[in-house]
């Protein structure tokens, strides 16, 4: 069976990319069979769990809930995104590690990338705002004590590299690569970052595509549903 | 949990939208935010031949305040509107209720004006819309045509949209000064669907509701009979609640335990919202 493709635009942690997916590809589906990168992880797959937050335009949301060719001109930021400059751990990802925050992981990279664009808009929270931010996201290990925790550590990693970055690009946010840095007005123009060597490097087996040369139209399309 | 196969359409205007829309007909399904229609498709609970994606359809995502009226346009994200001032300091019951749409994640994709297509007799706008007296626009390539909430919703997941008609705006009308408002709602976990909710405006002389969960649709009470602009009579209050409410048992909540609910929370939004008048 053939199904019809749709062509779609959009970055990925600063590296562009034109695919051509059958239109009922989801996001989480469309980030780990055809760009590539199996950090996003795909939990209930029905908007309840959290796993598969990703970032669109610095704003979180669900990529199980988003059908890829819908995103036409978007930024989105993946786990992947939210590593430090120097590929070692994000400050966010930081809190984590250090509080213990994670026992399985798998729920982790939707509560880092919540965590991350949620302390960009309030770098102060208080206990109470700390758990009801991760209030979206389930963790069957911890019991979210060490998670709340790792909320708060993150708050003090940013605002101390916040004061110490000042090298930092006006209007980037700490923490936030700056095609997540605050979310952009919908509608607005797209943004066309050059690749990332880094994510290319990680993504070896699809380039991405700013010639528009198609070759990840064919693996698009056999990607298929392979797995669920 | 994959959807089935559609087709993609991806208009750039309104115009091509409702082209696209009438030449669909029944076949033809709007994309908004597609925080209720994803989950449902992936589900095999929905399965559309076609998708319009009006995403990227221009200027369709305004919050304008008026004299009168809030209007909320297609795109408006439930976190533009909620975090919209202007629209916050003229209607507060807008911000008071989204806060319990969902969690701010599906907040961030989900549309205000899509939750009111969608028609959940569960969802908190639909009762924000019915009780501040709103009506939803639409439009079609035949023209457009204002439907008052009164009309809108007819049961559970049903509204009055037709094939080839695109909703392109809600307006909420804004209530007299000197009202206070409030929303409550319990649901099993934060964020999930309320088990019950209570939309309340009330002003010197009487008290409205709207409840969420109870009916097939938003269930509209008016309570001034039983409120004298301090306080309400609680006995009188259940009884006209209870003259309108058709809760139903699910796995979620039996049908006296809804009704109970409903009770205890129209005392209590109205209370909250008497507060909110003093404090105004």
């Amino acid at each position: 069976m053939s199904e019809s493709l749709a062509r779609v635009s959009f970055t990925v942690n600063g590296a562009p990319y034109d695919l051509d997916l059958p239109p009922r590809r989801l996001l989480s589906d469309a980030l780990r069979h055809d760009v590539r990168l199996t950090g996003t992880h795909v939990g209930c797959e029905h908007g309840v769990c959290g796993a598969c937050t990703v970032l669109v335009d610095g704003a979180p949301m669900r990529s199980c809930l988003l059908f890829a060719v819908s995103l036409d001109g978007a930024a989105i930021t993946t786990i992947e995104g939210l590593r430090a400059p120097d590929g070692g751990m994000g400050p966010v990802q930081q809190a984590f590690h250090e509080c213990h925050a994670l026992q399985c992981g798998f729920c982790t990279p939707g509560f880092v990338t919540t965590v991350a664009a949620y302390l960009r808009d309030q770098p102060t929270p208080t206990r109470e705002e700390a758990r009801e931010a991760i209030a979206g996201n389930l963790c069957r290990c911890t019991g979210y004590v060490n998670i709340v925790a790792a909320v708060e550590r993150a708050a003090e990693l940013l605002s101390g590299s916040s004061a110490s970055a000042e090298a930092a690009p006006a209007g980037a946010a700490p923490g936030l690569p700056e095609d997540a840095a605050a979310p952009k007005p919908s509608g607005g123009a797209s943004r066309r970052l050059p690749p990332d060597p880094s994510t290319v490097a990680a993504a070896p087996s699809v380039r991405p595509l700013a010639d528009g040369s198609g070759t990840a139209s064919a693996s698009a399309d056999q990607a298929g549903r392979g797995s669920s | 949990m994959k959807p089935s196969a559609f087709t993609y359409h991806r208009p750039r205007s309104l115009d091509e939208a409702l082209d696209v829309l009438a030449s669909l007909g029944a076949d033809g399904k709007v994309l908004a935010g597609g925080q209720s229609l994803v989950p449902l498709m992936s589900m095999r609970l929905s399965a559309p031949a076609a998708l319009v994606d009006v995403n990227h359809v221009p200027g369709l995502a305004g919050v304008e305040v008026g004299a009168d009226t809030v209007r909320v346009e297609a795109l408006a994200r439930h976190s533009a509107v909620e975090h919209d001032e202007a629209a916050y300091a003229a209607l507060p019951l807008l911000r008071q209720a989204l806060v319990h749409v969902a969690h701010p994640t599906i907040r961030n994709r989900g549309t205000t004006v899509g939750s009111l297509v969608h028609g959940d007799p569960a969802a908190e706008m639909p009762a924000v819309l019915r009780l501040l007296d709103g009506s939803v626009t639409l439009r079609s390539a035949e023209g457009t045509r204002d439907v008052p909430a009164a009309d809108f919703f007819l049961g559970p997941l049903e509204t009055d949209l037709r094939p080839g008609e695109l909703a392109v705006a809600a307006t909420f009308r804004r209530p007299p000064a000197g009202c206070g408002s409030a929303f409550v709602e319990v649901a099993r976990r934060h964020g999930d669907y309320a088990v019950c909710g209570v939309a309340a405006l009330v002003d010197g002389a009487g008290a409205r509701v709207a409840l969420v969960s109870v009916g097939p649709g938003p269930v509209l009470v008016d309570l001034s009979e039983a409120y004298d602009g301090q306080r309400l009579d609680e006995d009188r209050a259940r009884d006209l609640v209870d003259a309108q409410v058709e809760p139903e048992g699910d796995i979620h909540a039996t049908a006296d335990y809804r009704r109970h609910l409903a009770h205890v929370l129209v005392a209590r939004a109205v209370r909250q919202a008497g507060s909110d008048r003093r404090a105004a």
